[in-house]
């Protein structure tokens, strides 16, 4: 029997994958198609969603992509009756596809099983070795072994901090006390990554079972995940996961057999993105604003309550089962001399091909622009890529042949953050992209540190009087002063890492900056009152396209007539110039 | 006030009853203060003061407390609410894929702007950091769906779409 796996994780759902999961079901029923229909997560590439799989009776799988209700209908009809696959559609199949090389510089460790298995079914996880990695640990090592373990592998935080697990589950070990806690960080609110998202959507046992291994190893018998409230079926598929584990009775009491406790619980947070440090995410589970406080003590000595606390993000729970199925020396043996391992980063931007790619470190960032995106969309320039959110920076074009790793990174000045990788070409303005992420940290600034509470919203104003074209000479020097002051005056990670994008942009592209506040021009013709819009007579064909599509009717002309903007009434939104296929609309 | 208040009691009754039955549930256990706003938000669509009130009584934290969490996360909110919330993500994949453009375009078919709710009451707008859907950028949500891949052309669509179920 043929099996069809439809991929539902939040991007096939939002590019209209229930939709295309109807019209199989549908088809199913109206034709009595013997298959199994299954759903499944997402295996990464976003780009093509909705993404429908058919394996057939000889365990053969034919990927399809872009699949809408209606070629669905057609697949189910040719392939699934006929077993005649509609081979132009096919995006992954045993021969060579034009997506293959979004796949060939992968190493998938954390995304093992996304888009692979039923994420709301345990006995698929299983089917795959899932809980092995747990059995094993309790049957055969002793905490200080699983420490030793994780240590060996040199796997490092990948929420941001990049911190060695072994070492601070080591730290949380030692702590004094007999009622500790581990907490899942599922409070992924970098704008540009995903990763956690989906691995919680399309494989969340994989990150239970992380857990439990390392509350074995720290001895904490209580966690808990404190998971976004944006992500409302990640918290769904969370809380099945937990039901289905309780009644094999892989969590509760004496978990598989032995004399180990361990329970989850999850808690959804109400919306602030300082609550992923550390000490701000405890404040929020206890019920209080989430507010980061002062360190030492450290989280592994007082955290939630009082008590030992040890905290990781969702991917590093996710890589912990393979490496103790694996190995610590298989884990080390990617990567480089200080980042060990693979990293899943999330590409999104002006890319061609956008998605969860998971790569071993050191891989350079050409290589993931060029060889797995696909490079730019719509053929334009490749001008930087921005990384670790708003607290990282943006590495220019030119710098592409860097290997990715903690080091390499923060010596641009940019940060590993959770993974997020924007790319930017050559439309985007570097100066306005500096104010998105200012206002980003001023909006979500706890309020605590003056210097990250004003001072960025000092840096903004700069940022803004600059984009609107009353930048003023010095204002690069003062950007410059108050980026330092908030970094060396504040207490977390927001504040400390608030003015990397600013630092960044102004290191790698002060001629922007410059032209701005000097020339009132933005070279990337983006800042709207930097520009005027007109029609150029002799590249205009009169076909009415731009006046239709300006929404303030600020452009006049008859048909097959030469068109004329209104700069008076114009708002300079750039409907025309996207609309006219002439290339008759000029932006200066 | 009150009045909406009641309407919506009507409304959502049985989410009101699982409010008040989260209070009962309530035994002393520590951090429970969150998931109860959360839980009164469901019921309500918002925070109304009474509900600071039964919420005060029971965990015994003071109103000017529980005040001071609601207004630190942006997820909660103390006046009534559309009854389909729009998120439009503002994040920075959808930032670089012209998001302002689908807002302008949310903020003219429904004549509101952020934050606010329309005077049918059906829609409230809510520009957003990253609802984490970065691939399929431009990306809003409305209740609990996502949509991506946006253009102002599909957003006056869905809009349509929605209004058209409204009345129906």
């Amino acid at each position: 029997m043929k099996t069809i796996k439809v991929g539902l994780g939040t991007c096939g759902v939002s590019a209209g994958g229930e939709k295309t999961y109807e019209a199989i079901k549908h088809e199913i029923e109206k034709e009595n198609i013997q298959v199994i229909l299954k759903e499944t997560g997402c295996n990464g590439m976003c780009y093509r969603e909705p993404l429908v799989e058919v394996i057939d009776e000889e365990n053969h799988s034919f990927l399809y992509g872009d699949v809408t209700p209606e070629k669905a209908t057609r697949i189910m009809i040719d392939h699934v009756m006929k077993n005649m696959p509609v081979k132009e559609w096919i995006v992954q199949n045993s021969g060579p596809t034009e997506d293959d090389a979004f796949f060939q510089k992968q190493r998938r460790i954390v995304l093992r099983n996304c888009g692979i298995i039923d994420p709301n079914s345990i006995d698929e996880y299983i089917a795959v070795g899932g809980y092995e990695a747990i059995r094993t640990v309790i049957k055969k090592n002793t905490p200080e072994q699983v420490i030793d373990i994780m240590t060996k592998s040199g796997l490092r935080g990948r929420g941001g901090g990049g911190f060695l697990t072994g070492v601070k589950w080591k730290f949380c070990r030692q702590a004094e006390g007999t009622l500790k806690y581990i907490i899942c960080n599922a409070d992924e609110g970098d704008p540009g990554a995903f990763m956690d998202r989906s691995t919680l959507e399309s494989d969340p046992h994989s990150v239970l079972e992380g857990m439990m291994i390392g509350a074995y190893a720290i001895g904490a018998e209580e966690g808990y995940i404190y998971c976004r409230a944006e992500y409302p079926k990640a918290v769904a598929r969370l809380k099945h996961s937990i039901r289905e584990a309780l009644a094999k009775g892989f969590l509760g009491k004496n978990i598989f057999g032995s004399n180990v406790n361990f329970s989850i619980k999850i808690k959804e947070g109400a919306g602030a993105f300082v609550c992923g440090e550390e000490t701000a995410l405890i404040a929020s589970i206890e019920g209080k604003r989430g507010m980061p406080r002062f360190r030492p003590p450290f989280p592994a000595n007082k955290g939630l309550w009082d008590k030992p606390t040890n905290i990781n993000n969702v991917e590093t729970f996710a890589n912990i089962p393979w490496i103790i199925m694996n190995g610590a020396e298989a884990f080390a043996a990617m990567g480089t001399e200080n980042s060990k391992g693979t990293k899943v980063f999330a590409l999104a931007g002006k890319i061609a091909r956008g998605g969860l790619a998971e790569v071993p470190m050191g891989i350079t960032i050409n290589e993931i622009v060029y060889d797995i995106g696909g490079g730019i969309k719509g053929g334009k320039k490749f001008k930087a890529v921005q990384m670790g959110g708003p607290s990282g920076g943006c590495i220019p074009a030119s710098m592409g042949d860097l290997q990715i790793d903690y080091q390499q990174i923060n010596k641009t000045g940019a940060i590993m953050g959770s993974g997020g990788m924007v790319v930017l070409d050559e439309t985007t303005c570097m100066v306005e992209m500096a104010k998105f992420f200012l206002s980003f940290t001023q909006e979500e600034s706890c309020g605590k540190c003056t210097f990250c509470r004003i001072g960025t919203k000092r840096m903004l104003e700069i940022l803004e009087r600059i984009t609107d074209g009353n930048g003023r000479e010095g204002d690069v020097e003062l950007l410059q002063h108050l980026a330092y002051q908030i970094r060396n005056n504040t207490i977390c990670g927001l504040g400390q890492t608030a003015p990397n994008p600013v630092l960044t942009t102004l290191k790698y592209f002060p001629e922007e900056y410059e032209a701005h506040i000097r020339d009132k021009k933005c070279p990337a013709h983006s800042c709207a009152p930097l520009l005027t819009f007109s029609i150029q007579a002799d590249a205009c064909k009169g076909c009415t396209l731009c006046a239709k599509a300006c929404p303030v009717e600020a452009i006049s002309g008859e048909k097959k007539k030469v068109h004329e903007i209104n700069v008076a009434t114009c708002i300079k939104c750039g409907k025309c110039f996207e609309t006219c296929k002439f290339n008759a609309v000029l932006k200066n | 006030m009150l009045q909406k208040e009641e309407i919506r009691k009507e409304n959502t009754g049985s989410q009101f009853y699982d409010f008040k039955t989260e209070l009962w549930k309530y035994q002393g256990e520590k951090g429970a203060l969150i998931p109860l706003l959360q839980s009164a938000q469901e019921a309500y669509g918002y925070i109304p003061e009474s509900a600071i009130d039964h919420i005060s009584e029971v965990v015994e934290i003071p109103g000017a407390e529980i005040y001071g969490v609601i207004t630190f996360y942006s997820q909660f909110r103390l006046k009534p609410m559309g009854k389909n919330i729009i998120k439009i993500c503002d994040g920075t994949a959808c930032h670089v894929n012209a998001s302002t453009g689908i807002l302008r375009a949310l903020v003219d078919e429904l004549q509101i702007g952020n934050d606010e709710t329309t005077e049918d009451g059906l829609f409230t707008l809510q520009k957003v950091a990253c609802l984490g859907c970065c691939s399929l950028s431009p990306v809003m949500m409305i209740n609990d769906d996502t949509f991506g891949r946006l253009t102002p052309k599909k957003v006056k669509e869905l809009l349509k779409e929605f209004r058209t179920k409204e009345n129906a």
